[in-house]
């Protein structure tokens, strides 16, 4: 798998989402700059966690206007995979690409926590390898993390079997406890939790891998992973 | 404008410092000029009061690459790379604006670092505020804690470095002087170092960042006087940070690094652009012309008064090889920051600058930096202190010892501060392998196998009544709890948070301190290669206790530490060190003294420095030996509040202490070199130990939910269930900080 880690102004998890996919999963990850309007030969993007754009009017709001979000799209729309994590998540609620939206945190503080989250949904390009109701520990850090939607959206959500992650204990008040969904055709999924900070023993969990290795078994040329 | 002795008094020079100026210029300095002198000349920019004390640092070492007098520090860790690192304080403006003083004092610290070529990778904090319950001042205080701990979680959040620990005092003296020191640390390859020293007659001088409004003017000298009732209007004097832009600088400036193209930078912080062309001018012994008209700016009608002393945050000032301006433009226009030659390098030494086709000034570099004042002020008196030797009379005999741990780690100092550092991103870049409530915390350098332990310290209650013994207590604990970790000290930053050093009794506290840290730095082996002094924390002739600030650098092969709590239950513990010698007139400096008995008197503890580093030894030997399963240096609080500190809410311990006299004193006495240690194999340690000389006394194990503290009489002395232990240090600070009414 080759991912392309979107660099926007701001973004300051790009590092480390590409050093989980090059050193932690040894495999590939190259950066894309935000007015990049082609994506050039890659499997898989990542949009990364951080702060485009300063945050500035809202999270997101601003980067989904960078010109490499069309071809973001145009992947997207295409079938590749998409997995937008924390900043990454705000923008592709903004650009439309999942539903909902991302407020500010039910105590209106910045939290950054190892919390537990319980895998909702294994028929993902993004969750494959994890079990129904696994659980993993993944850090959350963000200060707009509260996941929103109107009634009929998070039904549909449910009904469609596109919630990904549920928080076991929710940190945010984010409705019916949703940490990431999937868009409807299941290869864009956005998710609050970082699982590139939980991918090195060091850092205290390796529960992230899973995310990584699922998208990894879901290429078409997939090495298989040794475990 | 004509310059009179109002004027003078005004930008807080003295008669005497002004005609020093009239005398290095050879005439009456312009108004822009006086303006010039004033900052550069001020206590902030010119340690004026403690630069012949600093003289007694030792600042070199065989880590050393680079000591003091460049923007940050610098380190060797082996395999070709290096730390740069710092302390600064942004006590003044996080008082008058907390939120914006606190996020500026982030920003201008990473400045410093980056500004090296280094990245930042860690950001620590020391804090000091008033008592958030309970005193009039108390409901302005909360106040103040939140706006700092916003702005510190603001600006270093959205940058993307991660605030990795540090420590948070109340005291009543910090209630009008709250100090805000920030700590970073970022590595870069030796070869890739940079440095302020302006070279090559003809090289441009650019600047780069943000555009320069009327923000912050004066900000250095605002830094370097009391506080008055009048200091709240000085609200406009505070900066307002903009971390975004400065993320964006980052990148650019190490990018623009990387062409080769640069050969001096230095970040505009305190006074401006000012400093940064005086400062890049004097160290390379050239001179610097600069031209205002071509400064990018954010309103009109700036006068250049206005332009040289305004501390707009953001910015940078650098020299590049003429003729390759083009390739330093390119970065900053992809990251879409101004870029602009606003002069040129000269060969004569002078700072010139010129405004709508006049020069407003032209002095010699050396005079606004060698040339700054310099006193040996008066402090041939004993330090300031008001607190008796002896005990007041009337202390009783405690009659609850499980009532008084419960408050003591419920108490403010010692409460579990999760509230703060949840609220800062501690794991951004991935590094963090011991993150806030560790006793140091590590970050590892990914492209080395060697990991950064870093710790902050400081005790302003120990050095108010010995301001000496306070300061080398400071030293130890640091270096006790890099050690803790497994980590060997190599290099200090300090932060000198005092007041008025006009007062001789202030000056002496100042001496005393610097002298203290000199000889225990000397002896840990930990030169300091920066740092900061901040004086004038005074509010209406009420000065904060002297309260040096430490930080200390270790090195460590990457591993995980071992971790504070316990981490299964039978496990041995050992109390290496032994358990200390505690009387009367020491235990009055203790935390149970301020919090139980609300008292202050004696002395801080008898700290042996021999002792204490064979106690650093042993740990290390032992983590090397691979038998420490937990670890926790024993502080404030004592012993008792170490147990409670290690129990987890299912882990807790059974524990023999023996009572010759006072139980209070063994239980919470503060006395230094002891650790807590965990272990399977007790033997081995106690044998390592021993090959150190240190005693190690075996005081018990761990077990389920309960913590029990016994003394060697068979006496129950203490019996807590863990989770009123967690519950009590866990809930405390956000409920503290919920009061409505005091």
């Amino acid at each position: 798998m080759k991912a392309g880690v979107i660099v926007f102004p701001g973004s300051n998890c790009d590092h480390d989402a590409w050093y989980a996919v090059n050193e932690n999963m040894h495999d590939r990850a190259e950066f894309i700059w935000h007015d990049s309007t082609s994506l050039g030969d890659i499997d898989a993007v990542i949009l990364p966690g951080g702060f485009s754009y300063g945050d500035y009017l809202r999270c997101g709001a601003i980067a989904r206007f960078s010109p490499v979000m069309q071809a973001v799209k145009k992947f997207a729309a295409d079938g590749g995979l998409v997995l937008g994590i924390c900043n990454g998540f705000q923008i592709l609620v903004e650009a439309g690409l999942l539903p909902g939206a991302l407020l500010r945190n039910r105590e209106l503080k910045f939290i950054c926590r190892e919390v537990c989250l319980s895998t909702d949904t294994t028929a993902s390009p993004f969750t494959s390898r994890l079990n129904k109701g696994q659980i993993l520990r993944i850090p959350i850090a963000h200060g707009e993390g509260q996941y929103f939607a109107d009634e009929r959206t998070l039904d549909e959500l449910e009904s469609e079997d596109r919630v990904a992650f549920r928080y076991v204990e929710n940190p945010n008040g984010s409705a019916r406890s949703i940490a990431g969904i999937l868009s409807r055709e299941r290869n864009v999924m956005g998710m609050m939790p970082h699982p590139e900070r939980a991918c090195d023993p060091l850092m205290g969990s390796t529960d992230g891998m899973g995310v990584f290795e699922s998208m990894l078994a879901s290429m078409p040329t997939a090495v298989p992973v040794l475990s | 404008m004509k310059i009179t002795p109002e004027l003078i008094a005004q930008h807080q020079l003295t008669i005497a410092e002004y005609d020093k100026i009239v005398t290095l210029l050879g005439r009456e300095p312009t108004y822009t000029e006086l303006g010039i002198f004033s900052v550069m000349w001020s206590e902030h920019c010119s340690y004026k009061s403690s630069r012949i004390h600093l003289k007694k640092l030792p600042t070199t070492g065989k880590y050393v690459v680079q000591g003091p007098g460049e923007n940050a520090g610098v380190i060797g860790i082996g395999g070709g790379w290096v730390v740069a690192f710092k302390i600064e304080s942004h006590n003044h403006p996080s008082y008058i604006e907390p939120f914006q003083g606190a996020a500026t004092g982030v920003g201008g610290i990473l400045r410093d670092i980056f500004t090296m070529g280094a990245r930042p990778i860690a950001v620590m904090d020391s804090l000091r505020f008033g008592p958030i319950t309970g005193t009039p001042e108390s409901a302005h205080n909360r106040r103040i804690v939140s706006g700092v701990i916003g702005g510190i979680a603001h600006y270093g959040n959205c940058f993307g470095v991660p605030t990795v620990g540090g420590e948070c005092i109340f005291e009543d003296c910090y209630s009008a002087n709250p100090l805000v020191n920030v700590f970073a640390l970022g590595v870069c390859k030796e070869n890739e170092i940079f440095y302020a020293r302006a070279s090559g007659i003809g090289n441009p001088v650019i600047y780069v960042g943000a555009k320069t409004g009327r923000d912050g003017i004066h900000g250095a000298s605002m830094a370097s006087a009391e506080f008055t009732e009048e200091s709240k209007q000085k609200r406009p004097n505070v900066q307002v940070g903009d971390p975004f832009l400065e993320k964006l600088l980052l990148e650019a400036c190490l990018e623009a690094m990387e062409t080769g193209a640069i050969v001096a930078i230095q970040d505009m912080g305190a006074a401006g652009l000012t400093s940064s062309s005086c400062e890049m001018g004097s160290r390379g012994s050239v001179g610097i012309d600069i031209d205002l008209d071509l400064v990018p700016q954010r309103e009109t009608g700036m006068t250049a008064y206005e332009m040289l002393l305004s501390e707009s945050q953001e910015r940078m000032l650098l020299v590049a090889e003429k003729g390759r301006e083009e390739e330093v433009f390119r970065v900053f226009r992809k990251w879409g920051l101004d870029a602009v030659t606003i002069g040129v390098v000269t060969p004569d030494g002078n700072l010139r600058v010129r405004h709508l086709g006049h020069v407003v000034a032209e002095i010699p570099n050396p005079a606004l930096a060698d040339e700054a004042p310099k006193y040996d002020r008066p402090h041939n008196v004993k330090p300031h202190r008001r607190a008796p030797l002896d005990p007041p009379a009337g202390i009783s005999a405690p009659t609850d010892l499980s009532a008084d741990l419960l408050r003591l780690i419920a108490s403010s100092d010692l409460c579990s501060k999760r509230w703060i550092w949840e609220q800062y991103d501690y794991m951004v870049r991935t590094n963090t392998i011991a993150g806030p409530g560790s006793d140091a915390a590590v970050v590892r350098v990914k492209e080395t196998d060697t990991s950064i332990a870093m710790s902050l310290d400081g005790n302003g209650r120990y050095c108010y009544l010995d301001p000496r013994e306070g300061a080398k207590l400071a030293v130890a604990e640091c270096c006790r709890n890099l050690a803790t970790t497994g980590a060997i000290p190599v290099a200090a930053t300090n932060n000198l948070n005092f007041g008025n050093p006009e007062r001789p009794e202030i000056m002496a506290q100042l001496v005393e301190a610097v002298e203290g840290i000199a000889e225990a730095c000397r002896f840990f082996e930990t030169p300091i290669t920066g740092g900061n002094v901040s004086l004038y924390n005074e509010t209406l002739g009420e000065g904060i206790y002297p309260t040096p600030v430490l930080g200390i650098i270790g090195l460590m092969k990457t591993a995980a530490p071992a971790p504070v709590r316990f981490v299964r239950e039978g496990a041995e513990l050992l109390l290496l060190g032994g358990f200390g010698a505690c009387d009367q007139q020491r235990f009055g400096s203790s935390q149970y003294a301020k919090v139980v008995l609300g008292e202050l008197w004696g002395l801080p503890p008898q700290l042996d420095m021999d002792y204490e580093r064979r106690v650093h030894d042993a740990i290390r030997a032992m983590i090397e030996a691979g038998i420490v399963e937990s670890a926790h240096d024993l502080s404030d609080g004592g012993l008792a509040a170490a147990l409670a500190e290690c129990c987890t809410s299912e882990i807790g311990a059974r524990v023999t202490v023996p009572i010759a006299d006072r139980p209070e004193q063994a239980l919470f006495g503060e006395s230094p070199s002891r650790i807590l240690v965990g272990t399977g194999d007790a033997a081995r340690a106690r044998e390592i130990a021993a090959k150190f000389g240190v005693e190690c006394p075996r005081i018990g194990a761990t077990m389920k939910v309960r913590l029990q503290i016994g003394s060697d009489t068979h006496k129950m002395l203490i019996d807590l269930s863990t989770s009123d232990l967690t519950q009590a240090s866990e809930t405390s600070l956000p409920r503290l900080l919920q009061t409505q009414h005091d």
